[in-house]
């Protein structure tokens, strides 16, 4: 889960890390009050998870009330990039001597984890990777042993930050770290990590990413949760269990697993077509699971067939076909089915999807006739 | 021959006494693995349909001699029973737990490196692994198997690994063991582990690996065809036409930037002089070319 600034910000406090007395607000009314109670000047900032909101007019500094009340006007229902600005986080403005750089992530490859600080900071990092990559210090550490006060300061040294941000850095770096660690990110970054006129380091913006499979250990996360910004389809089938992707094409996709699910995207669009999602059922194919995940899939007026793509594993394939036969007839669909059932006991299932072929369920044996029968179908019904 | 697994491997199951530990452990033995054990603290003295359960795995390894854990317990308590495994002495640890947490997941490779270099994790998040007619540990369909060689499978994917034994099995192309290490972020056991461990086989004569968007193993396994595999290769790698940022189902499927992507993948195990599918099933064609030439 992407975290929106102030999210970030507020979880970054929750660690020691210092971040600008802030509030967020929905209305202009409760950013005028947020901004009385930071103080001026006070920045009025954009929460969208989108990068670039700076530059369409989503960040502005206000110097009184009038000010934030025009700014928070203007921003609130902002449009950027798509999304749309539903709440600004109000701070107090700082004054900035320099913009650093700071993160904590996993490197897969080094299965390690890597710290990463820069004295070029409040720019695209990535930028950075590829104009300057000496101008980024780098460290792998390693997660059962932790990041030391004295390897800290040696990369604050390493990344050439200002002798005045050393301590502030290096102390920062090690809140970072914990919040890295015992706060489950898979993300921790701030960007641009200042030091300001009066020679204090702290974290002007955060970007964290939280990794889900540790939310059983964070009940606190539930607020964050509520707040994410998530397509309607996505949402139902998050609420049933299933995973789902949107995508832009017009062939609905139900998989059991998800690299069968990422190949039969492939396979449609190597016949000519285009998903219009990425559906994972997971392990079997119970009428349950496949009653809901056609639900999802037809919900989008896009979707004109569906293809259906299992492999009967352990689940064997008689079981797969009634499931799907059930689930069919528990729900309304509009689209099309193609279906190719393959695996353990394919036959018998495949004979009990032969009782139920019409128009609107048609069976094919391999992946890629049954993604050009789907594809063939959704191009008809355009 | 085979690698990892054998009808010697003696199998103990962590979480034999949960529903899916027992059906997955009985539906193993059925197959004619030898389960020889189940731990569950506080159970120990018990048995499931005449497997014995111990209280540790210490306990179990000491009146069974068992050489092999099959984990399958809750993410939470998942990085513990491996460990608990390791410290028994176990070679060997399957650990096909779902939804472990990243940080618990590098920690418990790194502390396997360092404390208990003798063993060999495989997962977490993976489907397990099959030496077709000798051991199955996991939940590998076994109808889709079939013993003899010459071919050996690696792959990151469960359904698509299933997938590759079917066509091959329907093909009566044999399977020496395939293994499957999961789609998470942090793998205990890599694809070079695994082609290492079938170069070696003198019964495997080729290799299927099918990998995923996500990470740069499958870019690492191409260099290390490249300079160390004398055995043929056909590769397939999924999510050719996964969208940038989203993650595909595993939690290591994930386009970020402009690594990970699959083309990236399929251009580094070509130039690596691995034959590259487009789909599972043309893969599974290119595998009876490799074989009848063989």
């Amino acid at each position: 889960m992407d975290l929106f600034e102030y999210q970030g910000k507020q979880y970054f406090a929750k660690f020691g890390i210092p971040v600008s007395d802030g509030r967020p607000a929905d209305t202009v009314d409760e950013a005028v009050a947020a901004a009385e109670a930071v103080g001026y000047p006070a920045v009025v900032k954009a929460q969208v998870q989108v990068g670039g909101r700076g530059k369409a007019g989503g960040i502005k500094l206000a110097a009184n009330v009038e000010e934030v009340r025009t700014h928070a006007t203007a921003i609130l229902g902002m449009d950027i990039k798509g999304h749309m600005v539903k709440r600004v986080w109000i701070e107090k403005a700082t004054d900035i001597a320099e913009e650093y750089y700071a993160s904590f992530t996993l490197d897969r490859a080094a299965k390690k984890h890597l710290a990463m600080v820069s004295a070029k900071g409040g720019v695209d990092i990535e930028a950075v990777a590829e104009e300057d990559p000496t101008a980024i210090a780098k460290l792998h550490i390693d997660p059962v042993v932790g990041l030391s006060a004295d390897q800290a300061r040696q990369l604050v040294d390493e990344a050439g930050l200002n002798p005045k941000a050393r301590d502030g850095a290096a102390d920062l770096l090690i809140q970072l770290y914990r919040c890295f660690t015992e706060g489950d990110c898979d993300l921790a970054e701030v960007n641009p990590l200042v030091l300001t006129t009066d020679d204090k380091v702290h974290a002007l913006d955060a970007k964290v990413t939280l990794d889900d499979n540790a939310a059983f250990r964070h009940p606190e996360w539930d607020e964050y949760r509520s707040m994410q910004v998530m397509d309607d389809r996505e949402r139902m089938a998050k609420e049933r269990g299933l995973q789902y992707i949107g995508l832009d094409g017009s062939v609905g996709i139900l998989a059991n697993g998800a690299g069968l699910a990422m190949s039969t995207l492939d396979v449609v669009n190597q016949v000519g077509g285009e998903a219009a999602n990425f559906l994972d059922i997971g392990g079997g194919a119970n009428a349950d699971v496949v009653a809901s995940a056609l639900e999802v899939i037809d919900s989008d007026p896009r979707v004109k067939s569906i293809f259906i793509n299992i492999f009967g594993g352990v689940t064997r394939g008689e079981q797969v076909a009634q499931g799907i036969v059930e689930g069919m007839a528990r729900v309304n669909i509009e689209a099309p089915i193609v279906i190719r059932l393959d695996g353990t006991n394919a036959e018998q299932g495949r004979a009990i999807l032969a009782e139920h072929e019409s128009d609107a369920l048609i069976s094919r044996p391999t992946m890629i006739e049954a993604a050009k029968k789907a594809v063939e179908l959704a191009k008809a019904r355009a | 021959m085979s690698i990892f697994v054998s009808k010697d491997t003696k199998v103990v199951v962590q979480g034999l006494t949960g529903s899916q530990g027992k059906f997955y452990g009985l539906r193993n033995r059925d197959y004619g693995t030898q389960v020889v054990a189940g731990v569950r603290q506080g159970k120990g003295g018990t048995d499931v349909e005449g497997i014995p359960v111990f209280d540790t795995v210490e306990d179990a390894v000491k009146a069974t001699g068992a050489n092999a854990s099959f984990v399958i317990v809750p993410a939470p308590a998942a990085a513990a029973a491996v460990i608990e495994a390791a410290a028994a002495g176990i070679p060997f640890v399957v650990c096909v737990t779902e939804g472990m947490p990243a940080q618990d997941e590098a920690r418990l490779f790194n502390q396997l490196l360092r404390d208990h270099p003798g063993t060999q994790m495989l997962g977490p998040n993976c489907p397990g692994i099959i030496t077709p007619g000798e051991c199955n540990i996991g939940f590998t369909p076994t109808e889709s198997a079939l013993p003899g060689g010459p071919v050996g499978i690696v792959s990151r994917s469960g359904t698509l690994t299933y997938q590759a034994l079917h066509e091959l099995t329907a093909m009566g192309i044999g399977q020496t063991t395939c293994v499957g290490i999961g789609g998470d972020p942090v793998p205990g056991t890599s694809f070079i582990d695994c082609l290492s461990a079938f170069e070696t086989d003198p019964e495997t004569k080729a290799v299927m690996m099918i990998g995923e968007i996500g990470g740069s193993d499958e870019e690492k396994a191409a260099e290390f065809i490249a300079k160390e595999m004398s055995k043929p290769v056909v590769g397939y790698i999924a999510g050719q036409t996964a969208p940038p940022g989203r993650k595909m189902g595993h939690a290591g499927a994930i386009v970020s930037g402009s690594s990970g992507t699959a083309k990236a993948k399929m251009d580094a195990l070509t130039a690596a002089g691995a034959r590259v599918a487009l789909n599972p099933t043309e893969a599974a064609e290119l595998m009876a070319e490799v074989v009848a030439s063989l």
